[in-house]
Order: structure tokens, then C-alpha cells, then sequence
């Protein structure tokens, strides 16, 4: 067993500090060293994206990055969308649209989509398909899903809340 | 996964001297996309990984008018598709990676990583040979340059070298009148795998009646991603007509050696090197006039 690895990251706006092996992935550091349970273990092998976060505001599949990787990065998961204020807009939308079945790949879509709408206020239903084309789930059929997503950008219009918060 | 050891030094030096004292039991870690997996899944046993991600030299894209773009090994494809002087000057190559994996796997995925893992389905290897990119390698004896057409050997093959390590990839400044195109068909449009993959570039003559260079390049059709050289030279001199494109497509077609896997049969594979070598070759004649199409 290789040496235990100190690394201190930003994780959902904190300062962090946790110890790991160089062999596990960011998602294991998340759910099992910082009790991060949020992020969903699927298919471990950068297909499903039920593991999505973002790495310095990016994007990625944690199953796919390690754990000592993320030393002096920022760090987003699920967990750190709704904040003082209540519910993130993405996630009341998806309640509101029942967007979520077994709710499993979510917390992936949400962190997707929340990417999506950092950058782009206004995406078409073809760019929301095509951004979430890495996130699967196998109950809906996307279309409430998309749905939601829709919503939540013009939730996220109308009250020209900071969206990037 | 079993364990290894983990360091992210910060000069090429320090990055290929690691690399050369481990042999076998070493592998860079850019991306992550497919060396995690393999790792994981226990195709490949390391005692060292070596992160360079860290490495300024891997981590640059640089364009200059004049002078070409230089991508650094470790550039993740997010980058390559949003930086918009590689959008504007080489949207042949904007194609390719943009077909790359999902919006989390393009957030991480290397152009690097996707020639050093020498799938013959690499989606950015037809474009980059198609537009003469060079890859500058960097091992214990020195630096050296390989065409990307002779980086790959085999499948998850390369030229790479115990203790050398791909540093970036150069890309000629286009030439007036030129334009490149890359197609790749898949039953799922986002997150699937070339069944085939077509690159194309041409260069029209001055007064553009005619092709005066023309490359092709395949994905998915050999153990390594070929350069069909027959099927860009039988185009010099003719004009960009649907008749010289066939006869490109199909010298294409018999330089293509296609098998038979769960993505496709053989059969299948050689007929849509002919379709898609067609419409990349459509494609790039349409941006060396100066549109954008991409030939579908």
C-alpha cells in the first residue's frame, strides 16, 4: 500500500484538508474519506456521469480523476448547490418538473446542467441534450429533464440572481 | 486498483527522467480518460504515476499567424474547442475534438493522451494527420520530431520510447486556398466510438479550378489510424468534382483494412470509408472556398 497523501482543496467553498492514496479517485475521496455522498458511483469508467463535479468550475467525471489530483483545486458537488437561501433554482426546478425518478444520476445532471447555465443563460433544447449527452439516466427519457433544465434558465433570467453563486 | 505511487513534477526534465527509471511500471497521467480506466480495470500494472498537468510546456496552446499552433500534450479538449483562434484557422481540427466523449470527458481528455493511447478510433488522429501536425517528443537522449502519420504502431502502440514523453503537437500554419474536414460515423451521435472516421484536407489552386494537394486520413479501419496517401495524391490536378472525389474514395476503400467487431463489420467499414471520405473531401473543399460547411 503506497504512503498516505495529504492534500488541502477547496471542497464546496471550504478549505479542506483529507488524506488519501494516490489510487483513489476523486469520488472515492468525496464519498468515503469526507462523507460526500452526493456524487453517485455508476458505471466508474467515465460513461455514465452520475459522478460529475466541477473541478475548477469544470465539468468532470470524479471516478475518472484522483484523489491527490485535486491538491490546491476547487471542488463542486451536489452538496454545494443549495445555500442559505434555500434550494439552488436548478434543483427546485427539477422538483417542480418531477424531473427525477429513481433520482439517481442527478445530482450529476444538476451539477451538468449548472455548468451549462454558468456559461450560457439562454440554451437551446439541442444544446441542453448535447451538453448532458455524458449523463445518463434510465428512467425519465430526458424529456423532463431537459424540461427542468429550461426552466431553471429562465427562473434563473427572471430573477437576474447571480448565477454563478 | 492496486497502488502507485503519485508525483506531478513541473519540468519536462524531472517528468521524462521519472519516466526512464521505471521502464514498463510508468505511465503519464494527463486526462486520465483512459489511463484510470485501464488501471483500474487491471489492463495496465504501474508502480509510478506521473501527473503532467504541471508541466508548462503541456499545459500551452499557442497560435501565431505565420508560425502555426502549438498544442501542449496535456491541453484538455474544452480547450481546443473554445479557444477561438483554433475555431477560426483550423476548424478541421475543431470537428474531431469536438466529438470527443461528453461535455466531463472533453473537461479533462488530452489530444495528447488520445495519440500516446493509440486507439485506431482516435477521433483527433485522422484530422491531425491530415493537417501535417508534428509531435515533439522529449526522452532521455534529447528532443525529437515525429509526423503524427508514424506516432501510432498498433493498437495502444506507439513510437514513444522508454523515458520519452510526448510534449506537444505543431500544426502548420494553412496554406491560401486550403480547407479540412473530418467525419466520423457512430449509431449514437455524442459519447460513442468512430465505427469510421474520415479525415480530409485540400489545397485549391490559385485560381481554384483545380486541387492542387489533397490528404486523407481514416479512423477504425486498421490496427493504427492510416494515412491513405494514394487517395489525397489522385486528386492533384484534377478538379473538386464528384467524380475525382470517388476515385479518391475508392483508392481510400483499398487502402483501408477494416475487421469485423461489435461496432461493424468489415464490409460495412469499407463502404462508409467511401461515403464519408466523399463528404469530408465535400467538406473541405467548402472551407477552402471560404464557407463553413462540413460536408454533410
Amino acid at each position: 500500500m503506497a504512503a498516505k497523501t495529504r492534500v488541502s482543496a477547496k471542497i464546496n467553498g471550504e478549505q479542506v484538508e483529507f488524506l488519501c492514496e494516490p489510487r483513489q479517485s476523486l469520488l472515492e475521496c468525496l464519498r468515503d474519506v469526507l462523507g460526500l455522498t452526493g456524487s453517485k458511483e455508476g458505471c466508474n469508467d467515465g460513461n455514465c456521469g452520475a459522478c460529475s463535479v466541477l473541478l475548477n468550475g469544470r465539468v468532470v467525471n470524479s471516478c475518472l480523476v484522483l484523489g491527490v489530483e485535486v491538491h490546491g483545486q476547487e471542488v463542486t458537488t451536489v452538496e454545494g448547490l443549495a445555500d442559505w437561501r434555500g434550494l439552488h433554482p436548478l434543483q427546485q426546478a427539477f422538483l417542480d418538473n418531477a424531473a427525477l425518478q429513481c433520482g439517481y444520476c442527478i445530482p450529476g445532471i444538476l451539477i451538468t446542467s449548472k455548468a451549462l447555465l454558468d456559461r450560457e443563460p439562454n440554451p437551446s433544447e439541442e444544446r441542453i441534450r448535447t451538453w448532458l449527452a455524458g449523463n445518463l439516466c434510465r428512467c425519465t427519457g430526458y424529456d423532463k429533464i431537459v424540461r427542468a433544465v429550461q426552466d431553471a434558465a429562465v427562473r434563473l433570467r427572471q430573477t437576474g440572481q447571480e448565477v454563478n453563486r | 486498483m492496486r497502488a502507485f505511487e503519485y508525483i506531478a513534477p513541473t519540468t519536462v526534465g524531472e517528468a521524462v527522467a521519472a519516466l526512464a527509471g521505471k521502464g514498463d511500471r510508468v505511465r503519464p497521467l494527463a486526462g486520465g480518460t483512459d489511463l484510470i480506466v485501464q488501471l483500474r480495470c487491471g489492463l495496465l500494472d504501474v508502480d509510478l504515476v506521473v501527473d503532467v498537468k504541471k508541466i508548462s510546456e503541456l499545459n500551452m496552446v499557442t497560435y501565431r499567424p505565420g508560425e502555426g499552433l502549438t498544442i501542449g500534450a496535456a491541453v484538455p479538449c474544452h480547450r481546443i474547442v473554445e479557444h477561438a483562434d483554433i475555431v477560426r484557422v483550423y476548424p478541421g481540427l475543431v470537428d474531431a475534438v469536438g466529438l470527443i466523449g461528453g461535455t466531463a470527458i472533453k473537461g479533462r481528455a488530452t489530444m495528447g493522451g488520445n495519440l500516446c493511447n493509440a486507439a485506431p478510433s482516435g477521433d483527433s488522429i485522422p484530422a491531425m494527420i491530415v493537417l501535417k501536425a508534428n509531435c515533439t517528443v522529449v526522452g532521455p537522449a534529447g528532443v525529437r520530431t515525429v509526423a503524427v502519420e508514424h506516432f501510432c504502431t498498433g493498437p495502444g502502440e506507439t513510437v514513444l520510447g522508454r523515458g520519452e514523453l510526448l510534449v506537444s503537437i505543431h500544426f502548420p500554419p494553412p496554406v491560401a486556398n486550403s480547407g479540412v474536414c473530418y467525419l466520423r460515423f457512430t449509431p449514437r451521435h455524442e459519447m460513442d466510438i468512430a465505427v469510421v472516421g474520415v479525415g480530409a484536407s485540400v489545397v485549391l489552386s490559385a485560381d481554384r479550378p483545380t486541387i492542387s494537394a489533397a490528404r486523407v486520413a481514416m479512423g477504425a479501419v486498421g490496427p493504427t489510424p492510416l494515412y491513405a496517401e494514394a487517395a489525397g495524391a489522385v486528386l492533384k490536378g484534377k478538379a473538386p468534382s464528384e467524380e475525382s472525389f470517388a476515385e479518391a474514395a475508392r483508392l481510400a476503400q483499398v487502402a483501408a483494412r477494416p475487421i469485423t467487431d461489435m461496432r461493424g463489420t468489415d464490409a460495412q467499414r469499407r463502404h462508409l470509408v467511401g461515403v464519408l471520405t466523399r463528404r469530408a473531401l465535400r467538406g473541405a473543399v467548402e472551407r477552402a472556398k471560404g464557407g463553413t460547411a462540413n460536408g454533410r
